[in-house]
Parts: C-alpha cells; structure tokens; sequence
C-alpha cells in the first residue's frame, strides 16, 4: 500500500461506494460526518468472518467458536491500540457512541453521582449527549449546566473555569462538533476538570477517524466513539473506561455473557469488559472495525487530519464568494465540517437542489437543536470532508452552490 | 426527476412571496405543526365565522419553499370554506402528495385536478418521499383545527 494519500485516486479506488454516478452525476459524498463509506477490506472483513469463522464468542469449545472469540478479542486489543486506551479490558463494544453515552449515564454515573451533582454539557452536544443526561437527571435528581460558546464558536473558557466546580461532577463534552467544526482542546479541559475532581467523557464520534486520540494523554475518565464515522460498518462503536473508574461501574444490562453464574436466587458477573456487554455481540462488526483502525493508521491520522483542515480552508474560500452565504462556526484551526446558510434559501431545497447535481449534502439541525437556538438558525446546510475528498470535489460543490443560489433567485 | 417538478413555478413564487403571512387578528383557532426532521416549525391561525365558515386564515413561522408555499396557498383556499370542505381538500391535498389513489367524482375524473387548482402544482411531490413532511406540514396543523373544531361541536 504505497502513495495512499489523502484525496489520491489509488486512495478513492479502495471505495467502492464513491464511484457511481447520481442523477447523471458523478457521486460528491460530502456527507461524511453523518457516515463514512468504507473501504473494501472493511467490507470483505464482514464477508470473510461470515464465510469462514462465523460462530458466537466466549461459548463454544470447538474450532469456529475459538477462532471468533480469538479474533473478536484481538478486535477489541486493536480497537484499545488504536484509541491508547490505559487498559484494554476498559474497551467497551456498543451499537454505536450513543449506546456507549447512555451506558456510562445507568452504569456509571446513575450509581456514583448523588441528588444535586450537576452535569456539565456544552452547548455545542448532539443530541446522544444531551438526552441521556436528561433522563438520568430527572431519575437521579441531577442538574444540567451547559458551559456557553464565544460568538465564533468556540467554547468559552471563562465561563467553562466558572462552571468546573462544585457541584459539577462530570463534564461531558464532544471533541469536535459536527456542525461548527470547532476542534475542542479535550487535552487541556480534561486536566482542568481532572485537577478539580471532575470526571470526564469525551464524545470522539466526530474525532475517531479524523484525528490522532490518545486516551492516555488525554486522560479522560470516559471516552466514546462511533464505527461508521471512521471507515467501519454501522451498529459498532465503542466505550473506552479508564481503569481509575472499572471500581464504580455496576451492569447496565443483564443477560449472558456478562455473568459468572445464574441461580434462582441471583447471579454473579464477570469482570469488564464482559461486565457491560450482555447478548451476543456484534462480532463481525468488531472485528471489521479493527480492520478499519488499521486501514486508518496506514494512511496517517495526523494526514488525515490535515487535508481535513486543508479543505475545510479551501471550502470557507470558496464557499464565502457566493452570494448570501453565511459560513458557521471558527474561521481557522478547525475539522473538515463546514455548516452553511443562503440568505432566502431553506436548508432543505439547497440539499435538494444539490442532489439533482449529485451532491450529498446534510440539510436540519444535525441533531444540535439547542446549538441550532443559539445560533438563531431552525437549520442549517452541511458539507463535511473525509480523506477520499478531493480539492477538485470542492471546487465542483462550490460551482453547485453556486448554481443553488442562481435556481432560488 | 427534473427539479422543476418539485419546485412548479408558482411554488417559487409563493415561497418568495407567501400571501397570507404574519400573526392574524381576531383569530379563533391556532394550530402548530412541526416537523422533527428539519426543526421547521410553523404556526397556522384561522377565524371562524358565526356559521363555522373560514373567513381569514394565515400563517406564521419559517420553513423551506415547499412548506411556505403549500402554507400561503393553504390560506388563500380555504378561504370561505366549510370546515368539512376544509377538512376534505386537505385530506384529497395529503393523498396526492403521498401519491395515494385519489378519490374519484362522479365524472370518473380524479376530483383533484376539479378542486386544486394552485394546489396541483405540490403533485411531483409524490416523486420525493422525503419533501412530503414539508407539503404536509401546514395542511396538517390546518386539519387539527377543523377536525378538532368539529369533533367539539358534535
């Protein structure tokens, strides 16, 4: 695998999903933070395991079982490798960073946290890391901060310091947000609330494979991320636990593979990470998204990361020459998502306009209502960049908008 | 699909122009639709006169040009209207866009292209399933006014 570089045409050919035409156009998949396409070894990991190893793990003493379980184990080692996460027995499988914040709020936070602790989120979350404070708030009698942006989008420090304090007990944040942009600084805001006794999730669905992460450095109590926003199949992701919390986490959900032993009377557990992954797990899945992690490291994240950047800059140039466009979110040192406005168009018929010229666009309010209220729009248009994005292709979807803002006027 | 089926000239026009647009006065029903996919949120406002017939109905809120359009044609149509005739056009008006089987008259022709009028040009609609909440947005807070309004009075 030589000259796999971001945007290389030996580089897009590992895509199968890319090459095809939409309404008589070429494909301009511009709709990356919503998912990723995958590469073709990610696919045939999940035809490979289906056609050669297909067995349930942890349960079967004969061949298959043993060569799924090894492989689903080895899954998990480089799924911790990938993420440096402190211990792999913290790797948590889920359905996706929204299963994996919902686990940390019944399994972790609902015992641990006491009637009054409050809850800090941004006003920049997604919805996964909004809802499931809110119903555990309202269960445990918890309250909810939201630490407020700057008006370029950034989180505003100032206010942040103010609010890491008692009685704040977590921070729960996302690392980039995927609708201004902005690239949190997780490493700096986890020592901060580490130095005051706070705990910490970091919401990686938007990072994972765009950015280098490593949960060491960072130091986080919490760490979650999303398969399918990193080149891996959909119904995987991942929760990685820090070992200073493995003492305070109880099962969330109970059935086998997670107990040690069941009588009428009660049941005993396993340790993690079986503890918190009841029911057969997806293990085709896993095992592909390890394959994914090492697609990913072959090309680089911190490459990645940089034509990420580098297009978003080209998109704010471009993009900005239109007439009554409204770019959102920091001007510079941000993630390859670029929310748009058109002065008298609706978010919607630009995507749609836009798909007749076979470009995907993202169109709503990205599941951040509450950004979406302090940003005074109901919604925005999105184009979010991934490493098969070309320089050419923004060009193309800059000419498009272009001809969007020609149909409506 | 040629995007001119979707966005008909006078859905342009309307988008751009909406009629009817802004709080109404001496309103007696008001209905919200709202339409989770996008967030869109629109407000719908009719007075009824003594003897139930629509003497004024308008609309307020933002949305995309489909949603606006079918909003501002909405208040002009209903404009002197029985609430069952009300509650009937809406319902023809959701079966179209949906690309259900319209409901035929006695001449045999589909009683749409009889009672549309402006209205016909939402049909393409029917060809993009997902514009089809954003048609329906402002038709349906309408019909919770009169099927509501009615089921009262019964």
């Amino acid at each position: 695998m030589h000259e796999l570089t971001p945007g290389s045409p030996s580089l897009r050919a590992l895509f199968p999903a890319l090459h095809q035409e939409v309404n008589g156009h070429p494909l301009l998949y511009f709709d990356n933070a919503a998912t990723t396409h995958k590469p073709t070894f990610v696919i045939r990991a999940i035809t490979d395991f289906y056609e050669k190893d297909n067995s349930n793990v942890h349960r079967g003493l004969h061949e298959l079982s043993a060569r799924a379980t090894a492989s689903f184990e080895a899954a998990r080692q480089r799924i911790g490798s990938f993420i440096s996460a402190p211990n792999p027995d913290g790797v948590i499988f889920t359905r996706g960073a929204t299963e994996a914040i919902n686990l940390v709020a019944s399994a972790w936070a609902n015992s641990v946290l006491q009637p009054g602790d409050r809850i800090l989120l941004t006003a920049m979350e997604h919805h996964s890391n909004i809802v499931p404070w809110q119903l555990l708030a309202n269960r445990a009698r918890l309250s909810i901060a939201f630490a407020p942006l700057t008006p370029e989008g950034r989180l505003d420090f100032d206010e942040l310091d103010q609010l890491l304090a008692p009685p704040t007990r977590l921070f729960a944040f996302t690392h980039i947000s995927n609708v201004l942009g902005t690239v949190n600084p997780a490493e700096k805001i986890c020592a901060l609330a580490h130095s005051r006794g706070i705990a910490t999730l970091v919401d990686a669905a938007q990072s994972c494979g765009h950015f280098p992460l490593d949960m060491e450095a960072l130091n986080c109590d919490f760490l979650v991320l999303s398969g399918h926003k990193m080149c891996g199949p959909t119904g995987i992701g991942v929760l990685a636990i820090h070992p200073r919390r493995f003492g305070q986490i109880s099962p969330w959900q109970g059935g086998g593979e997670m107990i040690e032993r069941v009588t009428f009377e009660g049941s005993t557990y396993k340790s993690l990470p079986h503890l918190l992954e009841a029911g057969t797990p997806p293990i085709a899945s896993a095992i592909a998204l390890a394959v994914a992690c090492d697609f990913l490291d072959s090309i680089g994240r911190d490459a990645i990361r940089q034509h990420d950047e580098k297009l978003a800059m080209l998109a704010l140039d471009l993009f900005s020459r239109i007439e009554g466009m409204e770019i959102i979110g920091p001007r510079n040192s941000r993630a390859g998502v670029v929310s748009f406005t058109l002065t008298d168009v609706h978010p919607h018929d630009v995507v749609e306009v836009a798909n007749r010229f076979g470009l995907a666009l993202r169109g709503g309010h990205h599941c951040a209502q509450p950004l979406m209220r302090v940003l005074a729009k109901p919604s925005t248009a999105r184009a979010s960049f991934y490493l098969y994005t070309t320089e050419d292709e923004v060009h193309r979807t800059a000419e498009i908008l272009a001809q969007v803002r020609k149909f409506f006027n | 699909m040629e995007l001119e089926e979707l966005y008909q000239s006078i859905i342009l026009e309307h988008s751009r122009r909406p009629r009817n647009k802004g709080p109404l006065e001496g309103a007696t029903h008001t209905a919200v639709g709202n339409n989770p996919a996008c967030g869109d949120e629109i407000a719908v406002q009719v007075r009824l006169g003594p003897t139930g017939i629509v003497e004024a109905a308008q609309f307020t809120g933002q949305g995309c040009a489909i949603s606006q359009a079918a909003a501002s044609l909405f208040t002009i149509k209903l404009k002197g209207k029985t609430q069952e005739e009300a509650c009937k056009l809406i319902r023809q008006f959701i079966e179209m866009v949906k690309g259900l089987p319209e409901e035929e008259d006695r001449s045999g022709k589909p009683s749409g292209e009889m009672l549309f009028g402006d209205l016909a040009a939402f049909a393409g609609v029917r060809k993009f399933p997902q514009r089809v909440k954003c048609a329906t947005l402002a038709p349906n807070a309408f019909y919770e006014i009169f099927a509501g309004h009615r089921s009262e009075n019964a």
